[in-house]
This record gives structure tokens, sequence and C-alpha cells, in this order.
């Protein structure tokens, strides 16, 4: 369990969408609306139990943050718990606290988000509490002091004491040259530690805005009366200019690249290798449902090709998949792993994996494999009505990100459309090898000095279109 | 000042409300199968879904000594084929279906979750029941799944946490099988044969000892009907899981074990409650005072929110079948283990002193009262608790009564369960890094 946690995984994100996704006709059936401030507003009926769950997430996130001044937006989302003109630090939890809810709040690359859930007649009270910090955060150094070790010891507990954490890191840092997902959500330690209260301030005005934000409610609540309760509360805020979301561009990349780390923590070795993509937004936007499909197929679960030949077939790996994260504002990304068998050497599973992505690239994917995936996908947004926060995860991020609450409701029409020739396409068009990054995790070696890793990814010849 | 009071006064008035509030339209029926098979169902209609949870008693506290790690062995090789189904076969039977089928185990219980959808509702319990009723554990898949409990069991050797919890727990339990590591040790994951799998099913899943909750779209009579089909081949009856009673060694002492990591991590524990002792619920207050609370305890008060000296801290009951402990945890700089041990000992110190206030006892009823609904919003977690309440044996209408019984806690309770059950001088802490400052 989290706690005021950080949602900076990409590949975690990406399989919560592609669980969580829609299907049949309708998928969460949501009411939208807009108030005259901007404020976009969703409302997703769910009245198993009494009880609602309010997100409200900001178009805004560590991308966002300016140029050396990493780790502000989630620093923020720590402090958004502290004073408001009217209410002392600490209140807003203990209020929440006292009326049984519970809550917490995310960053990620593009987006921040808080939320509670509460029992139905405590609903306004969230909303009246929310709809305060939006607009009345009272900073002082003694309250961001304090909170700076906090964020500190959550770095040193998510990233630094973890050899895996720290090679992901590493490896975004690689897999970016100029756009700022290269950056750490949480920030780089240094900059952490010297960000001071006039910027985080200034971060805070220049961003949270009711006409930047998006209003999710599941549960137990009527539309009308959800939307009488958001004009009351937030619809006074008044809309402010917003500046665009313009993050620097990709430069084409020209070479492929590799990241070793050898740490005397690493008890098994680990292979990794990711790839720039197209996401929903941004992009060559047509490879983004097939390349879900991909995803599943290739690398998704007991039965994916990859699974099946290395781990059940022929013994080299311990485990291996593929994921795709293509929620983001700008670019996505696409990642395969593989971890070796104990005593199976590393560079025999990476050998397998890639005769897999040979083979892929070669043949193709055939239409049953794809009608598997589809139907597995279009199934799971069915189990996402189960619960409440599914729905407002899914149906915000969207928002967030560039898409709107009919792309959400059409997601099944949509995945159900693919055909293996376009999820064919899409792996030809993202998996070249000059445009990957590798990460490779190694245990120490025997005399103390860093193992080496392999030589630079093996070139293989462009496939034939 | 005053505006804090008015606050105050009226979420008393909240706080009443909250506790005579049943937890939401939750209608548990008890059913039992023509062939004696018992099941607690809540009938939902809401989406086309069945969630089933499932438990029987007897975990990884029964592994024999050598081969500790079995029992998670066992609920990891359970999905790796049965009857004419190989692994691949069965797996893919899940997928296509969209099935979620999985086990575990912990010390006490082992545990299994289905969840379907409606229209596969046959085929999913069938192969719930195939999978306990004849597993394969053809020989490469059980190699197959003790390669990954043994890559994982490395990874987690050399993380502090798991580190820490393995050093406190083989402490408080030395020579009983509470102190023996879940997963075992890679010697003793080596050591189990297929044959131990295979002779450890039929001892546990037996229909007597079936405890299960039901949720979703599904009525009485099909759910009779399936259970009877779906456990028929189990045997009728197991032996009884039975542990020596014991006590927690804790010496109050801070322990350290030598990491490399920048940042330590923190366990501590003392001797706690079991589930049916008659102040479980003044300790279910009491614990959310001290450290239970996400926002609002006393330790994430002075630790975090005063000092910043870690991003989590906490604490919590933890009732075992034969024993019982209270435990925390916190991960803090190496440079800071010094000074947050003296806090969290100081905490413990000034809670078991007594001295909880009004308005803090208020507060911890109304947040466990208030927030009692918000386990019931989806299928699987009201199954989850529909098989809880049966282990503990709490009464078919407990989720209703459970406020109420929350709500009864008064002020002398708590300061009763302070002075009797939280013992600063047992607090006994285990420290994984590199830390400074501690005497």
């Amino acid at each position: 369990m989290t706690r005021r946690a950080m949602a900076g995984h990409l590949a975690v994100l990406a399989a919560v969408l592609a669980v969580a996704g829609p299907a049949g006709a309708k998928v969460f059936e949501p009411t939208y609306f807009a108030l005259a401030n901007g404020l976009e507003v969703v409302v997703v009926e769910n009245h198993r139990a009494p009880v609602v769950t309010q997100m409200i997430w900001y178009k805004v996130g560590a991308a966002d943050e300016p140029a050396g001044r990493s780790g502000i937006a989630h620093f923020l989302e720590h402090l958004m718990f502290k004073g408001t003109q009217t209410r002392a630090p600490g209140e807003f939890s203990a209020i929440v606290a006292r009326n049984g809810g519970r809550e917490n709040a995310f960053t990620s690359q593009d987006y921040t988000g808080y939320f509670q859930t509460v029992a139905a007649d405590r609903l306004e009270l969230v909303m009246e509490l929310e709809a305060d910090r939006m607009t009345n955060l009272a900073l002082t150094d003694a309250q961001i002091e304090p909170e700076r070790r906090v964020v500190l010891e959550e770095r040193g507990s998510r990233v630094d004491s973890d050899p895996r954490s720290i090679l992901s890191e590493q490896v975004q840092a690689a897999a970016w040259l100029n756009h700022p997902y290269r950056l750490p959500v949480i920030g780089w330690r240094h900059e952490i530690e010297a960000i001071g209260r006039a910027v985080i301030v200034d971060f805070y005005r220049t961003w949270y805005a009711p006409n930047n934000a998006v209003l999710v409610v599941a549960g137990d609540v009527e539309p009308v009366r959800l939307r009488a309760l958001a004009e009351k509360y937030y619809g006074p805020i008044p809309a402010r200019p917003v500046p665009p979301r313009v993050r620097p561009a990709e430069p084409p990349q020209l070479a492929p690249r590799v990241v070793t780390l050898s740490d005397a923590r690493v008890s098994q070795p680990s292979w990794s290798r990711r790839w720039l993509a197209p996401s929903h937004r941004a992009g060559e936007r047509g490879h983004a449902y097939p390349l879900e499909l991909l995803a599943k197929v290739f690398g998704g679960g007991a039965t994916s090709r990859l699974y099946r030949a290395l781990v059940v077939e022929q013994e080299v790996a311990v485990s291996t998949g593929a994921w795709y994260d293509g929620d983001a504002w700008d670019l996505g990304s696409f990642g395969l792993w593989v971890a070796p068998r104990p005593g199976v050497p590393l560079d025999r599973a990476v050998a397998a994996l890639e005769t897999e992505v040979t083979k892929l690239l070669a043949e193709g994917v055939r239409a049953e494999e794809v009608e598997r995936a589809r139907q597995r996908l279009v199934d799971g947004a069915v189990f996402a009505r189960d619960d409440l926060s599914t729905a407002a995860r899914v149906l915000g991020k969207a928002l967030v990100t560039g898409r709107s609450v009919g792309d959400v409701e059409a997601w099944p029409e949509r995945i159900a459309a693919v055909t293996a020739e376009q999820v064919t396409a899409a792996a030809r068009a993202i998996l070249k090898p000059a445009t990957s990054t590798t990460g490779v995790l190694l245990p120490a070696a025997a005399d103390g000095q860093a193992g080496r890793g392999p030589a630079a990814p093996p070139v293989r010849p462009e496939p034939v279109r | 000042m005053m505006r804090h009071f008015r606050a105050l006064a009226g979420l008393l008035v909240l706080a009443l409300v909250l506790a005579a509030a049943p937890a939401g339209a939750v209608d548990i029926r008890r059913v039992v199968s023509p062939g004696g098979i018992e099941a607690w169902l809540v009938e939902d209609r809401l989406a086309p879904i069945i969630s089933l949870e499932l438990a029987v008693c007897g975990g990884a506290a029964t592994d024999p000594t050598g081969k500790e790690g079995l029992a998670e062995l066992v609920a990891s090789t359970l999905d790796e084929g049965a009857g004419d189904l190989d692994s691949q076969a069965f797996q893919s039977r899940l997928e296509d279906l969209s099935i979620s089928l999985s086990f575990s185990a912990d010390q006490d219980a082992m545990r299994g979750s289905l969840r379907t959808l409606s229209r596969n509702r046959d085929e999913a319990f069938r192969l719930l029941g195939l999978a306990l009723a004849s597993p394969r554990f053809d020989v490469r898949s059980v190699e197959r799944v003790r390669a990954q409990l043994l890559t994982r069991l490395a990874r987690n050797l050399q993380d502090p946490g798991y580190i820490a919890g393995r050093a406190l727990w083989g402490r408080l339990f030395p020579g009983h099988p509470y102190g023996r590591p879940h997963d075992g040790t890679p010697d003793t994951l080596r050591a189990i044969t297929a044959e131990d799998l295979r002779a450890f099913v039929p001892r546990r899943f037996a229909r007597d000892a079936l405890i299960i909750g039901v949720v979703g779209d599904i009525g009485a009579d099909a759910l009779g009907t399936l259970l009877d089909r779906t456990f028929a081949a189990l045997p009728k009856s197991a032996p009884a899981y039975l542990l020596p009673d014991v006590a927690p060694l804790t010496d109050g002492r801070t322990h350290v074990v030598e990491h490399a990591t920048p940042q330590s991590t923190i366990l501590f524990a003392q001797p706690g409650l079991r589930r049916s002792d008659p102040d479980w619920y003044a300790a279910t207050v009491l614990n959310y005072i001290l450290g239970g609370g996400s926002f609002s305890s006393r330790l994430y008060s002075e630790v975090r929110e005063k000092r910043g000296l870690a991003y989590s801290v906490y604490s919590y009951l933890a009732p075992l079948g034969f024993s019982a402990v209270w435990a925390g945890g916190a991960a803090t700089a190496n440079a800071a283990v010094g000074e947050s041990v003296t806090v969290i000992r100081s905490v413990w110190y000034d809670v078991a002193a007594g001295g909880i206030g009004a308005e803090e006892l208020a507060d911890a009823k109304r947040y466990i009262t208030g927030s009692w609904p918000l386990r019931f919003t989806d299928t699987a977690a009201i199954a989850a608790t529909l098989v809880a309440v049966q282990i503990e044996g709490l009464g078919i209408d407990y989720i209703d009564r459970r406020n109420a019984l929350v709500g009864a806690v008064s002020a002398d309770d708590v300061a009763r369960v302070a002075r009797r059950v939280l013992d600063p001088e047992k607090l006994t802490i285990v420290v994984v890094g590199r830390p400074d400052g501690l005497k």
C-alpha cells in the first residue's frame, strides 16, 4: 500500500489500462459535462454500496517542470496536504479520516491526481475540501522542510534501496535524449534538496486551475445531484490562463543505447529493452491499438509467445514478457524483458528472446492469436465495472492525456477492429534495433570489479515489408 | 480554537449516524449444497461477474522441517495443469475464457480466488475443482515453478524489508513454525518433491474444511448444485490444524542486521492479542491511534509529519492462529536511524502510559466505523470478507453488528488495553542497513 505515492511506473500504468479497458457496446456509460470555468466533470454511477470516490486530475506532471527543478510536481503533491488559507496543516487528512474516508494522491509525467473514497453522504464534504485546496493552498517554509525530508526518504525507499529501480531510472534517462520524460518523476536527489518555496508556489499558481483539471466521481451518486454540487463548490473558482503543454521533442535516434548496472545487491541478472512508440495522442497514432494487442500476443501472460517459448518450452527463463504504455501525452513506449532461469547464462536467454523477435518481424502474428487477445481485452472491460476506482482511473487518465470519454467508450470496438496485419505492421514499425534502449542488470563480479555487460544489441536485418 | 470546537461537535452527530448505519445492502445467505458443502453467498446482479474466495486452515506452518516452502510451492503450482489438461492447456483455457484463478499460502491458511464472467461460470468452477482434485504436478511444471520461487527468494534475500521480516519473525518464534520463513530457503525449496506436493493437497483441501464466500451473478440453487459438482472429488474431511500455542519472544532490544544500503528498514514487535480476545475492538481503536491511521496516527505525526524521518511508518495487529503480535515498521536514512528508533520507542511509552484524549478516541472510532462500508464496493473484496468472517466464527450477522462493537469501545476499555497489552519494555526492534546513532 503506497501512501501519497507516485504513479510513475509506466509499465504498471499500461497494465492498468490494458486490464481496465472497456467492452461490449458500452463501457462505463459515464455522464460528462463541463462547468463554465472550464472544469471537466465525469460521473460514473455504481450503486452497489453507499460509497463514492472523488478523483481530481490536474493536467500537469513532472514533464512540465522547469529545467533543473525535477521533482516539483511530486513535491507539490505532498504539500497539497498541508494547510490552506482557512485550514491548518494536516486538517484535510484529519477531516477525511474522521469521516471514515480513505485518500491518497499520485504524480506521473503527465498528470497529478488526488482522491478520496467516502460514504456517499460525505461526498459534499470532500468536494468542499478539494475545491478549497485547488486555489487556496498556503505554504510556509516550516511545512516544506520536514516534507522535503519525507520526499527524500521516499526516494530512498523507491529508488536508492533497489538496484532494479536505479537501473530503471538510468534506462529512462538514456531512452530520451531531449524530452523531459528522461527525468524521474520523483526528481533527482540534488534537485529535490534545492527546490525552494517560490518555485513550488509558482508551479501551483501556473497549473492548478479549474480549466486545467478533470473531476471524476464514481459510485453511489446521481449525475444531476453531482452537477449541482460541482457548481456549488468548484463553480466559483475562476478560470485562469494556463500555458500550453509543449515539451522539447525527441530528435531521431541514430544509435542503440545500452545501460549496464552491476550491483552487489543483485542476485540474478535480468535484461530489458524498450523503444519509443506512438501513444494514443502522439506519433503514428494508428499503431496504438495494434500495439496494445501486440503486447498481449507477444508477451502478455502464461500463454503468450515469449512465455511459452522461453519459460515453458526452452526452459531458459523464469520470467519474460512485453508491455506497452500508450497513455502518454507525448510519445509512448514499448518494452520487452527477460530474467534467465538459475544456471542459464543471461546471453542465452536474451538470444532466445531475440530469436522470437526475429520470427515475429519475419512472419508476423497469426489471426487466431490476435483473436484470443482481443477477446481477453474486451472481456476485461466487463471486470472494469466491478469496482469504483477503475472507472475513475481510466476515465481521468484518458481525459488528461488528450483523449475523450468517447474514446474510452469506443475502446472495445476499436480493439475488436484491429487486424493481424495491423499488429504485424506496428511491430515492424517499432521494434527496430537502432532505436532501442537496453538495460542490463548484473550481480557484482566476484573479483569486485564491475561485471561486463553484453556488447551492444546484435544488429538484426531490417525486416522486409 | 472556536472553529475547531464547532467542527468537533458537528462530527459527533455524524459519528452516531454512521455507527447506526449498516454497511449497505449486503444480504448474506448461507447456502448448503445437497451434498453438505457450505458457502456464504451475496447475490449481486449488477454485473455479469462472479467472484469466489475460499480458504482452508493450515498453511506454511504445517510444512515439514527441511521442506519449508512446501505450501508456497503447492499454491504456485496448483494452476499448472490438472486432469487431462497440461500446464499450457490449463492456462489457455483460463485465458481464453477470461477466468482468473489463483492460489496463495500464508502461515495459517491456504487460499484460492476465482473470478469469472457469468457466461463461463460452469467451466470456471470446473477448472477450480479440477485444480484441487487432480492437480498434475508434472515434473517440468514443478521444476519451472521451483526455479521461479528460487529466483524470487534470491532477490528477496537482498531486499532490506524482506531481510528484516525474516530476522524479526525468526527472533519472535525460535523453534516454532511461525519463526520459519513461509517461502523456505534455497535448500528446503530444492528438497521438496512432486510426491510432497501430491500428498499436501488432499490433506488440506477437503470438503468439510472448505470455507467459501461467493459474490455476484448467481443464485443459491445454482450455487448449491455447482458446489457439489466442483468439490465432489475432494476427500470428505481433513486432519485438524493444530499447533502448540506460543507467546512471541520479545527481549525489548534493538538488533542490527548489517546490509549495504543507504536507507535502513526498521521493524518492531511486541506481544499482541488474539482475534477472539474480548478486548479486540478496543485494541483495534488503540492501534489506529498508535500507528494504524494512515495520515493521522501518533507514529505518523511524530516520525513523519513533525520530523520528516520516514516516508512510511505504521503499526498493525497481527493475530495468528496460535499466537499474536503487535507489530510495525518504518524506513529511514542510515544517519537518522538512532533518532527514529528513539522517537518510535517514546511514542510507544506515551501510548502505553495512557493519556488518549477524548477527541483522539472519538476520531479513531469515527474512522473505523465510517470506513467499514468501503470494504463492500467490489465482488472480490466482499467475498474475501465473507471468508474472513467465517474463519473467525463471527456469525453471519457480523457485518451489520460490527460497527456497534467498535462504537461500544470506551475510554476505559482503551486505557485497559494500553495497560494490559502495550509494553514498551518488550518492544523488540530489528534494523537492516548501516544505521548510525544506535546506543
